[in-house]
């Protein structure tokens, strides 16, 4: 079968060329933000065609110059791009083979390929894909019948290739934000204080004053912006707008909404499935209720977007997670056909989902189209980032589990609030060009994300899900994971309190309800790594947790352990994974995202939540937003299962779930009781144990 | 208000005009085309934009570059290039320490800082003076490995 990208993308040129002698041109539509996707997708490609990897140009993601591959989103780099470049090279490689056989007068069979050159037999021929390639057209659907290489032949696949992108950012380059900054007129944008609010009053001469250097002011309704050769005049400026403006209908946040417990306040569009209600009478019943605030991306870098209008055509250079995808919102914002949009990707700061980098290019797209020829370049602001740039939704989830005489989880159900995980293809600048106009319908669709891993990943007789989709205070979209980490902190957490109701071990309850020897061979490795078997007592403030998930229960099997102390705080010692995402592309990139994973969700199950208020965030600098620090980061181990003939699965998400559960276990027996909502600060601690 | 500043950046001295209210931060990436020190929060909270000031690690993004006439500016630039890297350099791209990046320039700073007034730091002395640079992808480990590193070979150097 042809992989759905490649069908989608069929001409086999626009993934792989040889332009030049001893180059390979690879292209592919997922792009790099520091994942390592652009690395282990290249080895992918290098492997299949048997050349060295050096011999490698990668191209920068811009639209025309690589397949539409969407966004790069949902751990599913590597599973869909790489399974589509492989077949690709399979088929140019095939290719080759079929004219190198004809040239020898052989059997393709007889043929192979070493560093790009043909083989007869084991001994050279004189031809190489370079020499054919004149005579090869690529410009060709796949024939979905070359056959990739079996993981017994591997050489790049399964070792951990330097990233690609790494070095130019330790010797301080690399990110949109150092493209040329000479010539190019700087923009900040005054942001509109909630969709409605229309602007009542702008004191431009107090800006100006304060600008100190000549600046442009552009406002068209709600969307205000200031533009000059200097960034320092625009920086100054746009600080002083926010003293110097006035709006109506301004949003008002109510800062009680940042509980999660609120969200059963809101309205809400329910989504029902399962298994009919349960009416056993012979089982003990339990109920609880979890609880995740909402979460800031807390990107490093503040978005930043770069456009330029030039004879009708818009070049738009962007840190956003697809270069296709974006095109539709720059087309509505400027007027033009898709096709007058040229999209570039720049490298930016790690994102974890949808941050601001779409309205940071919508932002410099709007302002392009007004000044030709100009090169405009948009720096959003800190406060920006964390103020105005969506966040991942607050989630509140009430569970029910009933066991049979023998302790076994037999009947589930769950029913999450949550509002959308997905918020994409609406920009700020829409709202602020026509201000007061309605917002666009909330995007209640079949999968909004939040029923991910609704069920833990075990064999339960009977689950059923219920999901109300609320229309949130704030803009929700893409976190890493969606509602996944979350439901997996719920549900794991509640296994824990289903094994003690029981009277049983939590990692023999779990593998007395899991059959699948993969994930038994993980649960079992992390018993051993963590040294299970000599966990203490409860309640003595040393804590050992664990939780497993089988992420989107189709993809890797994960399993984290944590060890931790809690006196008026909670101090993390140590962290285990021991995760089987099959077949391994680089080894090192892969445990680089589980480690990272691991640490985002140790600071949000610690440290992290998004205060409301005002007209909307509250906590809009890092002194509002702590995040786990150097001196408050454990030791952590990654192992993976070796899988080299299984089909290779994503790693980006799958470690968060279980490193938050894994850590309320962990606290829970810490203290020998249970806290149910994140995040488990200092303040919530004293209030756990003052009631206990 | 503009004047002339004068500053010594990575071993160059440098006069330039610039308006008085202008950071470091500013003068460095704008006046100068160093992008190395980066922007993150422009509050002195992330560690982004660090810099050695005559030898001390700082934030540039809000101290204003006429007060600092006559100092000794040194960039992530300053200690290395990919031709000749300065030992924290390599030991980062050897033990891969670091995800999106964007966090690495001040910590490199940070970590040069720390090296230069203790060449021997613990784990946790590491910790503690990388603790005022945020990285959120999670890299940390990795880092404190990689500055272990660099300080040992550094010390079999010397």
């Amino acid at each position: 079968m042809i992989p759905a990208t490649l069908a989608a993308n069929p001409s086999l040129d626009r993934w792989l060329s040889f332009p030049s002698a001893g180059k390979v041109r690879v292209a592919f539509g997922k792009v790099e933000y520091g994942q390592g996707a652009m690395t282990a997708l290249a080895q992918i490609a290098a492997e299949e065609l048997d050349v060295a990897f050096e011999r490698l140009i990668v191209v920068n993601a811009a639209t025309g110059a690589v397949p539409d591959e969407g966004m790069t989103v949902g751990s599913m780099s590597i599973e869909m791009s790489g399974a589509s470049l492989r077949a690709a090279a399979a088929e140019v490689r095939a290719l080759f083979l079929a004219e190198a056989a004809k040239r020898l007068r052989c059997e393709a069979g007889d043929l192979d390929v070493v560093d790009g050159a043909m083989l007869m037999d084991g001994a050279p021929s004189g031809l190489d894909y370079w020499k054919l390639s004149p005579d090869v057209n690529l410009a060709v659907a796949p024939s979905g019948t070359a056959r990739w290489k079996t993981s017994d032949r591997h050489r790049l696949v399964g070792t951990s290739t330097p990233r690609l992108d790494l070095p130019s950012k330790v010797f301080g380059g690399g990110f949109i934000q150092d493209m040329p900054l000479k010539g190019v007129t700087h923009a900040r944008v005054l942001r509109q204080p909630g969709h409605k609010a229309t602007l009542a009053v702008l004191d431009q001469a107090a800006i100006r004053k304060a600008a100190g250097a000549d600046i442009e002011i552009v406002v068209d309704g709600a969307f205000v912006a200031f533009l000059s050769r200097s960034e320092r005049a625009v920086s100054l400026a746009v600080a002083a707008a926010e003293q110097n403006a006035r709006w109506n209908e301004a949003r008002v946040a109510e800062p009680e909404l940042c509980e999660p417990i609120a969200l059963k306040t809101l309205p809400a569009t329910p989504w029902e499935g399962g298994a009919p209600a349960s009416d056993a009478s012979n089982r003990r019943k339990h109920k609880a209720s979890y609880g995740r605030p909402f979460i800031a991306h807390g990107s490093m870098a503040p978005a930043c977007g770069v456009a330029r209008f030039d004879n009708g055509t818009l070049t738009v250079w962007t840190h956003a997670q697809g270069v296709y995808p974006i095109r539709g919102v720059l087309a509505r914002i400027t007027g033009l056909a898709p096709d007058k949009i040229q999209v570039e990707h720049a490298q930016g700061a790690g994102c974890y989902g949808h941050n601001g980098a779409d309205d940071a290019a919508c932002d410099a797209a709007a302002l392009a189209v007004r000044r030709p020829g100009e090169t405009i370049r948009v720096q959003w602001r800190r406060e920006d980032e964390f103020g105005f740039a969506p966040v991942g939704t607050a989630m509140h989830i009430e569970l029910a589990g009933e066991i049979d005489a023998s302790g076994r989880l037999v009947d589930f159900s769950t029913e999450i609030w949550s509002a959308p995980h997905i918020g994409r293809g609406f920009a700020l600048v829409e709202s602020a060009l026509s201000p007061g106009s309605a917002p666009p319908a909330p995007p209640v669709m079949p999968f909004s994300g939040g029923r991910l891993n609704a069920v833990p990943s075990y064999e339960i007789a009977a689950t059923r899900v219920k999901e109300n989709v609320i229309v949130p205070p704030v803009r929700t979209s893409s976190l890493r994971g969606l509602g996944g980490p979350v439901n997996t902190y719920a549900g794991e957490c509640f296994i824990d309190e289903l094994a003690e109701i029981a009277g049983a071990d939590p990692l023999a309850y779990r593998l007395g309800m899991t059959t699948e020897p993969r994930a038994r061979a993980v649960l079992e490795r992390l018993g051993e790594i963590s040294g299970w078997a000599g966990r203490g007592a409860a309640g003595s403030g040393e804590g050992l947790g664990l939780a497993y998930v089988r992420h989107r229960d189709r993809g890797a099997m994960v399993g984290v352990a944590v060890a931790l102390s809690v006196d008026t705080e909670v101090r993390l010692k140590h962290m285990w994974c021991v995760a089987d995402c099959g077949l391994v592309i680089n080894p090192d990139g892969a445990r680089n995202q589980i480690e990272g994973g691991m640490i985002m969700a140790a600071s949000w199950a610690l440290k992290e939540q998004v205060k409301l208020g005002g007209a909307g965030i509250a906590s809009t600098m890092w002194d509002d937003y702590p995040i786990l620090r150097f001196n408050e980061v454990p030791l952590v181990d990654v192992e993976l299962m070796a899988q080299p003939n299984a089909a290779p699965l994503g790693t980006g998400e799958i470690s968060l779930g279980p490193t938050l559960a894994a850590i309320g276990n962990a606290v829970a027996h810490a203290l020998g009781s249970r806290i149910r909502e994140l995040p488990y600060t200092r303040e919530r601690i004293a209030r756990q144990l003052l009631a206990g | 208000m503009v004047r002339d500043i004068t500053l010594t950046v990575n071993g160059a001295r440098r006069t330039f005009r610039a308006d008085t209210r202008a950071t470091l931060l500013d003068v460095l990436r704008s006046d100068l085309g160093l992008t190395g020190p980066r922007f993150g929060c422009g509050a002195e909270q992330c560690g982004s934009c660090a810099v050695l000031i005559d030898g001390e690690d700082k934030p540039s993004c809000a101290v204003e570059a006429a007060t600092l006439e006559g100092k000794t500016i040194v960039t992530v630039e300053g200690l290395g290039t990919p031709e000749q890297p300065h030992p924290l350099q390599t030991a980062f791209l050897e033990k891969q320490a670091g995800q999106c990046g964007y966090c690495l320039s001040g910590i490199l700073i940070g970590a040069k800082a720390l090296l230069d007034r203790n060449p021997a730091p613990e784990r946790a002395e590491i910790a503690d003076a990388l603790a005022w640079h945020l990285c959120r992808c999670g890299a940390h480990n990795r880092i404190l490995d990689a500055v272990a590193l660099a300080a040992s070979r550094l010390r079999a150097a010397s």
